[in-house]
């Protein structure tokens, strides 16, 4: 304790050594209250004034702060971007008003908190808890006045009146249950085709590159590369892509035709080139990693991985099926065609999937 | 006001009997009073008492990170445009200059690079709700830890539940506004998951989508969703939350003065209207320099959403992580039976959500079940205390850990060169052993710092300070306790197991042992048996310690 405080503000007892104990058999006793320890601030004024001061100080910087908020908002412009250590390149508007509005308002908070703690009491006091639940009396007033309500209601005794409009709020909300209906269409057979539904094999679809929107040669997908597809006549402006997307991506990959080992898959590509659905069958990730050595593909999602040289047989992870194959040949031109859709529906299973 | 001064002019009108005010602020106080009735109101609570220990501000921080998120929320709604509508984006990010992108994506690209202070809006919104959903899940920690949702509590701590739950949804919802590649993909999960229920799937999923993945109504309606109706029902159970707090009057730790019956601590004015007051701009002031140094979600760098291209690292945020974990965790397993798919490896997982959710909100009811406890609950337990409950708790949370590394299995297989297949199935395996593990492990730490507790009562606290007896043996000083600190560590309740009724009733007529009584006295042995607990010092094993001083 400093030199400057004066003895009478001293309190009488400090610590709890000089607390009376009430003489009681039990050890454990609860002791009560500690009495209040007093804080430098409760006796010594220049201590207070110097807990003030900084208080202030806080507020003041705060306001500085919000000054500071405001210049930022006009000097600084929106796209210039600066290098600040250790937060590498930053846009400098954004760094100068989150840092100036934190001030502001950390300084708010700490002004406010360090007034509490130093200059208002700090001394515990004691509230009475009374139990949450009613009194007997006060209970047995209520129980007697719903049954006054209720007998005079007579929900009770009419009951036809009870039963009727029980009947008609439950109906009520039926109202508000057709209203959902136009929410969406139904899903009908919707989910088992493709934009490849369309083709046939009088009329067959060309697959074109996803990245340059030309028809692929089969010469065009090479051992150990993963080439993504769609449906020509399907371009990024057309009406409904992304919907249409969902589906129809398909990845190409070509395999020595003696390396797989699943003979109807092999039989629907050509010449070792095979068609799988994009989209995992789990919950319909786009497939994208592929292991050119084993032909597995990985989904970055989930994780499931797929044997492409095995009727994209799921070998791990949580897929329940393997991927849907298209079946593709070639044209007189030789690009790369498919002549019907799907063999199974794209995308996560659902219960109308057979 | 008229009242008052019709009064004090003493003429014939009808007057209030009240006295006249002292200043202007009282008189517009007793204005307010005459029309809302707030001195009855502010009676018992503006200096309502409130006892203070560090764990007490979590839930503010879930109060305040609220309130900053709708702030911000509706500043962000001023400028966000949720259409799926395609537009080529023309503004001044480069990168994506004339890529097509929906109207939601490129607005977002607009709050970040085109309005001022847009940016630093959208990053508070975003870290502040990682934070509330953080502060959530903490608070509720410490509420069941100490037993604070025992009676008259229950209700509250289903309310707290449910706003966590919620607040977990809507926060999904809302960084799935931008229709960036990531969140698009985290929709496409989701639809998924709808797809996998039993027979109405693919009407939910219609419905909800309004046709086929990924249509144009998802992003308005997740936004309405996002902005109105759960923040709205927020709102409400927020506003119910409070209110019973204020009802209930806040647990506190046993010590000196402290019992069941009273409530120590400082006055809501002025201690606490500053502290905690203060505090809400403390945590608002983090969260804006947090987000002026710390990038969260940059939407520009994932892109626009495509239904056929993802990254490689995509991951929810970390408090979706469990869900992540639970759907990566699972096997592929599809049932195939007429004509119809049950697919388990998807419902099994997405099922467990309200199995959580159940077990959390009949955990206090159980509790109460098993101990048979009626008694009102206001002195919060230390969680060594209660060591089953303190273990279940600890053990959920291991699964929860145990799932957030699942969720995230690619990115420990990248980063420590490990393999995928091992990590899925190592965790897989720790679904079921780290809870009972980690179930074991607290329970026998409870008991340990029982024991340790036990020992200080007894025999004191270790000082230190080793003496050396006449006849050269040397002995530790064990300095006695407190008074205070006695009842303290001694304070706590210890029920006694629940028995069985006697096999045969006084007449010798066999007496029927209902199927739930033996669990429920099964359950309580558990939790209060020689194995759930150490039974504290009594007085007289005190006294026997204390009085024959020095041989112990």
């Amino acid at each position: 304790m400093s030199h400057d405080m004066s003895e009478e503000k001293l309190p009488e007892h400090r610590g709890s050594e000089g607390h009376e104990v009430a003489v009681h058999d039990d050890p454990f006793a609860d002791p009560g209250l500690p009495p209040h320890e007093v804080r430098r601030t409760d006796i010594d004024e220049r201590a207070a004034r110097r807990a003030e001061r900084q208080v202030a100080l806080l507020f003041t910087v705060s306001m500085l702060a919000t000054i500071g908020f405001i210049a930022s908002y006009v000097v600084f412009p929106i796209d210039q971007i600066v290098f600040i250590w250790p937060f590498g390149h930053v846009s400098s508007l954004n760094f100068a008003l989150g840092t100036t509005l934190g001030a502001a308002l950390f300084c708010i908070g700490a002004g406010a908190v360090h007034w509490a703690r130093t200059l208002m009491s700090d001394v515990e006091v004691a509230d009475e808890r009374h139990p949450i639940e009613a009194p007997e009396d006060v209970r047995a007033k209520v129980i007697s006045d719903f049954k006054a309500g209720a007998e005079e209601s007579g929900f009770g005794r009419r009951k036809l009146l009870r039963n009727t409009l029980i009947g008609s709020m439950a109906l009520v909300p039926l109202s508000g249950v057709v209203l959902l209906r136009d929410l969406g269409p139904l899903p009908g057979k919707k989910l088992e085709h493709t934009g490849w539904d369309a083709a046939t094999p009088a009329k067959p679809i060309k697959l074109v590159s996803m990245n340059t929107d030309e028809p692929l040669k089969a010469e065009d997908v090479t051992v150990g590369s993963l080439v993504f597809a769609k449906p020509q006549g399907l371009s990024e402006a057309s009406e409904g892509f992304q919907q249409a997307i969902a589906k129809d991506a398909v990845m190409l990959v070509r395999i020595a035709p003696e390396d797989i080992k699943d003979r109807p898959s092999r039989e629907m590509g050509f010449d070792g080139i095979l068609a799988f659905s994009k989209i995992c069958t789990h919950v319909g990730c786009p497939i994208s990693l592929y292991e050119q050595q084993t032909h597995h593909v990985l989904c970055p999602c989930h994780q499931s991985t797929f044997d492409l040289s095995d009727g994209a047989r799921v070998i791990f992870g949580p897929a329940g099926h393997p991927l849907p194959q298209l079946k593709i040949k070639t044209d007189a031109d030789g690009n790369l065609i498919a002549t019907g859709d799907f063999n199974a529906p794209v995308g996560p299973s659902y219960w109308e999937r057979a | 006001m008229s009242a008052a001064s019709g009064a004090a002019s003493g003429g014939a009108k009808p007057s209030s009997s009240r006295a006249k005010p002292a200043n202007k602020a009282e008189a517009a106080a007793d204005w307010a009073d005459g029309r809302l009735g707030i001195y009855s109101l502010a009676k018992s609570n503006l200096r309502k008492i409130f006892p203070d220990h560090w764990s007490f501000m979590l839930g503010e921080i879930c109060l305040y990170t609220f309130i900053i998120i709708i702030l911000t929320g509706v500043y962000l709604t001023l400028f966000f445009k949720p259409s799926m509508g395609e537009v080529v984006y023309h503004g001044s990010y480069m990168p994506l200059n004339g890529i097509r992108m929906s109207e939601a994506y490129a607005s977002t690209l607009d709050i970040s690079f085109d309005v001022r202070g847009g940016l630093l809006i959208r990053q508070i919104h975003h870290w502040a709700a990682i934070l509330f959903v953080a502060a959530m899940l903490v608070h509720m920690m410490r509420v069941f830890f100490t037993g604070a949702f025992r009676k008259p509590r229950e209700i509250n701590w289903i309310f707290g539940a449910m706003l966590l739950i919620l607040g977990m949804f809507d926060g999904f919802m809302g960084y799935s506004l931008p229709d960036d590649l990531l969140s698009g993909t985290g929709i496409r999960f989701m639809e998924g998951a709808v797809l996998a229920v039993p027979i109405v799937g693919t009407y939910l999923q219609m419905f909800l989508f309004g046709g086929q993945f990924p249509g144009d109504d998802i992003i308005p309606r997740l936004f309405t969703v996002h902005v109105l109706l759960i923040p709205g029902i927020m709102l409400g159970l927020l506003v119910a939350h409070l209110i019973l707090v204020f009802y209930h009057k806040h647990t506190q730790f046993a010590g000196p003065g402290r019992t069941e019956k009273n409530v120590v601590g400082m006055p809501l004015m002025p201690v606490y209207m500053a502290k905690a007051g203060g505090f809400f701009f403390l945590v608002f002031g983090v969260t804006s320099v947090v987000s002026a140094i710390a990038t969260v979600n940059p939407i520009w760098a994932y892109g626009p959403y495509r239904p056929d291209q993802v990254s490689t690292d995509a991951q929810p945020d970390w408090y979706m992580g469990f869900s992540e974990g639970l759907i990566r965790l699972m096997p592929g397993w599809e049932i195939r039976a007429w004509g119809h798919t049950l697919n388990l490896g998807v419902f099994i997982p997405l099922m467990i959500f309200p199995l959580v959710l159940v077990a959390i909100w009949v955990y206090p009811f159980i509790e109460a079940w098993v101990t048979g406890d009626k008694r009102e609950h206001h002195i919060a337990d230390r969680p060594r205390n209660a060591p089953v409950r303190t273990s279940f708790g600890a053990a959920w949370i291991s699964l929860y850990l145990v799932l957030l590394v699942a969720g995230g299995n690619d990115l420990f297989a990248t980063h420590f060169h490990m393999s995928i297949n091992s990590i899925t199935w190592t965790m897989r395996i720790a679904f079921f052993v780290v809870p009972v593990l980690t179930f074991i492990v607290t329970k026998r730490i409870c008991m340990g710092l029982q024991r340790r507790d036990r020992d200080k009562v007894l025999h004191g606290r270790e000082s230190g300070i080793i003496k050396r007896l006449p006849h050269g043996e040397f002995i530790e000083v064990h300095e006695p306790l407190s008074p205070a600190q006695l009842h303290k560590l001694t304070a706590h309740d210890q029920l006694r197991p629940v028995e069985l009724p006697a096999a045969v009733d006084e007449n010798g007529v066999k007496r029927k042992i209902t199927r739930s009584q033996k669990l429920r006295a099964k359950l309580s042995r558990g939790y209060f048996g020689e194995e759930g607990q150490i039974a504290k010092p009594t007085a007289e094993e005190y006294r026997e310690i204390t009085s024959g001083h020095g041989h112990h």
